[in-house]
């Protein structure tokens, strides 16, 4: 991986390397006392490797080729890879805490494995390890293909990646520490986050100016899309982790927000971050590897534009929905309420627009394992924002707030469109990236599918049964006019559906560890093939180099 | 002018775009879409008028309906309150007696005790009332403190072991670790103790500690457990003599409760219940043990 960068870029990397180091001997040392301490030895850790890797090949021969006339793709590689591994973990950690909530006792004798620090380490590792690195890699693989330009750097798409890396790791590993913000999807801790404002900044500028040396005319939507994801997630995450730490030697520390404040800033951050993160950077995702793959043009420019801004205005104005019936005043409420209404077209805009886009294409969506992921991705897609829009709804909300309905729900968004789209996108981008003629078995694509529909359907239809039952079972009063079930009676009565959603979700994992095997055996086995030219044309255009 | 490029398959028109192979075409937003977006639309913007929705510096339109989550719940709360009146002044007002005579009032008693109980008390003693290890079995004939429904509401009100300054107060001490017995004297009266329920334990060569250990009991244990260690209900002292046991009467069990003592806990739920309710959880749970073998 260094051999393509200069002798001074590669000064430049050990110099960062041995920074991150050394902040992380500086959190060993005035943390020694607290949990702290112990991250600062990940740090260490973490860093120190890559310092030590930097040095071994340090004196390298240097690239001799002119760099500007291919394309980078090295982060791209390690970023699909560490994304695999991210999946795995994730996903087991899922199924994990899912099978704790049907047999409580699946737990060690210790804090560790307990449930309420196991399943941000889930969230966490399927949100931002596998969704997050799958996101940087495809954004990197994109805007150089739809730019026809180098990405406009050699260093900082390593600092981005490996980065953001060192942020999920820090998360996951606090969380099994006992190290919480207690913000859900934004547990990780106030060094973490100021790491990720860094290493995210950087990533805006890296991807802003790699659109700026483009040699098309025109923006691609994938692009807006990504940019959206990446201008906006660094706005929410800055926002909702205002914090103040208890002192510089604690990994504690306490929201600047007060009160009900603090919940709204909450979920406009978390709805957000299902905006932002899940749909906008994976829509990027499938307006990109969904026409390639089916070889059609899109079908709608000017749908794609409704759907665009339609998408990044409305959704701005959702997050309170998840707070309706609380001590949020009402009129917040309705405002959450409506907005998530007139969310619902421009969001079935783009899953429209996708599917409309494989018109001419569906005999290949019958034959071809991984555009029938992007078509099952859309699918769900629509599904879920619909009922996204619909338990939006006051009314509805109150049966489906705090059930097993809202877990479905997300699982529907998380499991059928974020990971089906990753999934049918890397099937698509890991031959084309290695250069090799195909995946290496098209039968494992074909069992990784239907284990992920089975998995996702039991899944969701588990939780939709136990959700309304749940809700039905709150609410449901004698002719006394008391509550008809305790609390505990709705427990017994979820039983079976955590049994089948902790099946669901294993079938999920077994699929992904399928595309892990086959991935690495296109990597290892699968012969090369000379692709058509794969590089920005006209090299010399481009500037600074 | 040069020729729209169209696509081969549609036939509709290209926009002329292209990135690194992929096109678009110029298709116009369906009918449909737009159709359903004003419909979304409109809807939105009706609750707009109706429902409290827009702020205006330190206050907010309050919409045509004038409706508010707060005012709406206050309201339903009462309502609620006056719909369950019926029956619940009886059982906060009238005597116990009066309302066990009362079958139809004890079928409501059963309905409204088991949700209460299964929300409250079912944590610990179990969602049937019958306890697990270290938790009170409630459905059988011993109590600590007593099991008629004005004892029973009296420890719900008060708890045991709790901060309320009316709290039950029941310690075992510690007399082991806190070295009031020798290491023999815990072990012999433990001996005594299990003998109580166990006769056959009481053979030639266990006869010599049992005894000792009767002395000790006498001197040190009968104070709460009486002389004859049928317990007393004034201080929660437990019952040695009948097979009824909270924390385990074997022998290892009898052995750790006299050398590190027992200090259980119930929360007190006066302020958390209304007494309404911790006199319908009395009726019930008395009825739990009087209906069940």
């Amino acid at each position: 991986m260094l051999a393509n960068l200069t002798s001074s870029e590669r000064q430049n990397a050990f110099a960062i390397a041995v920074l991150v180091t050394l902040a992380g001997v500086l959190m060993a040392a005035v943390g020694r006392t607290d949990t702290l301490g112990i991250q600062g030895v990940i740090v260490i850790l973490f860093a120190g490797t890559i310092s030590w890797y930097i040095m071994s090949s340090f004196y390298a021969p240097e690239p001799s080729e002119d760099r500007s006339a291919s394309y980078y793709d090295d982060p791209i590689k390690i970023g699909i890879l560490l994304s695999m591994g991210w999946a795995v973990f994730g996903m087991f950690m899922g199924v994990w805490v899912a099978a704790q909530l049907a047999w409580p006792n699946l737990a060690f004798d210790s804090g560790w494995s307990t449930f309420g620090r196991l399943r941000p380490t889930h969230t966490t590792g399927v949100i931002f390890g596998f969704g997050g690195n799958a996101l940087i890699a495809t954004s990197f693989h994109v805007v150089q293909r739809t730019s026809r330009a180098r990405l406009a750097g050699q260093v900082s798409p390593w600092f981005v990646l490996l980065g953001y890396n060192l942020f999920c790791v820090l998360a996951v590993t606090g969380y099994l520490l006992g190290i919480t913000q207690s913000k859900e999807y934004a547990e990780a801790e106030w060094y973490a986050d100021l790491w990720l404002v860094l290493v995210w900044v950087t990533y805006f500028v890296l991807y802003i100016a790699t659109i700026a040396r483009r040699k098309e005319p025109h923006i691609y939507v994938a692009n807006w899309y990504f940019m959206a994801f990446i201008l906006v997630v660094a706005i929410l995450h800055i926002v909702n982790n205002l914090a103040i730490p208890v002192s510089w030697g604690s990994a504690k520390s306490y929201t600047i927000w007060p009160g009900v404040q603090d919940a709204m800033v909450q979920w406009w951050y978390g709805h957000n971050a299902v905006a932002f993160f899940l749909t906008a950077g994976f829509l990027g995702m499938l307006y990109y590897y969904l026409p390639v793959r089916a070889q059609r043009p899109i079908f709608s420019y000017r749908l794609s534009i409704l759907s665009f801004w339609g998408i990044t205005f409305f959704y701005m104005w959702a997050g309170s929905h998840h707070l309706h019936y609380t001590a949020l005043p009402h009129w917040v409420q309705t405002l959450g309420m409506t907005f998530s209404v007139m969310l619902l077209v421009p969001s079935w805009a783009s899953a429209g627009n996708a599917l409309l886009t494989l018109n001419g294409a569906w005999h290949r969506v019958r034959d071809d394992a991984t555009l029938r992921f992007m078509m099952a991705a859309a699918v769900f897609y629509g599904l879920s924002t619909f009922e996204g829009s619909f338990m939006a709804i006051r009314p509805v909300n109150s049966l489906s707030h705090y059930t097993d309905w809202t877990v479905g729900h997300v699982h529907a968004g998380a499991l059928g469109w974020v990971a089906l789209i990753t999934f049918g996108s890397l099937y698509t981008l890991v031959p084309s990236l290695w250069k090799k003629e195909r995946m290496y078995s098209a039968a494992l694509i074909e069992w990784h599918f239907w284990l992920a529909i089975a998995g996702t359907v039991i899944y969701v239809f588990a939780m939709w049964n136990s959700g309304i039952i749940q809700g039905l079972m709150w609410r449901t009063y004698t002719e006394e006019g008391v509550l008809a079930y305790s609390f505990l009676d709705s427990l017994v009565a979820m039983y079976p559906y955590y049994i089948a959603r902790a099946f669901g979700g294993l079938l999920f994992l077994i699929g992904a560890v399928l595309a892990c095997y086959n991935i690495w055996m296109t990597v290892r086995t699968v012969p090369d093939i000379a692709r058509a030219a794969d590089v920005p044309v006209v090299p010399s255009v481009v500037p600074g180099e | 002018m040069a020729e729209v490029e169209r696509d081969p398959v549609t036939g509709r028109e290209m926009t002329g775009h292209e990135w690194n192979g992929i096109k678009e075409l110029d298709t116009p937003v369906p009918r449909g879409v737009l159709i359903f977006l004003i419909v979304t639309h409109v809807w939105a913007i009706a609750w707009w008028f109706f429902a409290p929705t827009w702020p205006l510096g330190t206050t907010y339109t309050k919409g045509l309906l004038e409706f508010d989550q707060r005012t709406t719940v206050e309201a339903r709360v009462i309502e609620g309150q006056h719909e369950r009146a019926w029956w619940t002044t009886r059982l906060a007002t009238e005597p116990y007696d009066a309302i066990m005579a009362d079958e139809a009032l004890m079928q409501t008693v059963r309905d409204a005790g088991r949700q209460l109980f299964g929300d409250n008390c079912a944590a610990c003693h179990g969602r049937d009332g019958r306890g697990r290890a270290n938790y009170p079995d409630l459905t059988d004939e011993d109590w600590l403190w007593g099991g008629n429904p004005e004892l029973i509401e009296e420890t719900m009100r008060v708890g045991i072991n709790t901060a309320h300054p009316e709290s039950r107060i029941g310690q075992m001490p510690a007399f082991g670790r806190d070295a009031v017995l020798e290491r023999d004297q815990v072990h012999n009266v433990a001996a005594y103790v299990y003998s109580l329920t166990n006769p056959d334990y009481s053979t030639p060569q266990n006869i010599e500690r049992i005894e000792a250990g009767k002395e000790v009991f006498a001197s040190t244990c009968a104070a709460c457990h009486g002389e004859n260690a049928e317990g007393s209900r004034d201080v929660g002292a437990p019952n040695l003599t009948d097979s009824y046991w909270v924390y385990g009467g074997s022998l290892d069990t009898i052995i750790s409760s006299v050398h590190g003592g027992r200090q259980g806990h119930m929360p007190t739920w006066d302020e958390r219940l209304t007494t309404a309710e911790i006199r319908t959880l009395a009726v019930y749970v008395h009825d739990l043990g009087t209906r069940q073998p």
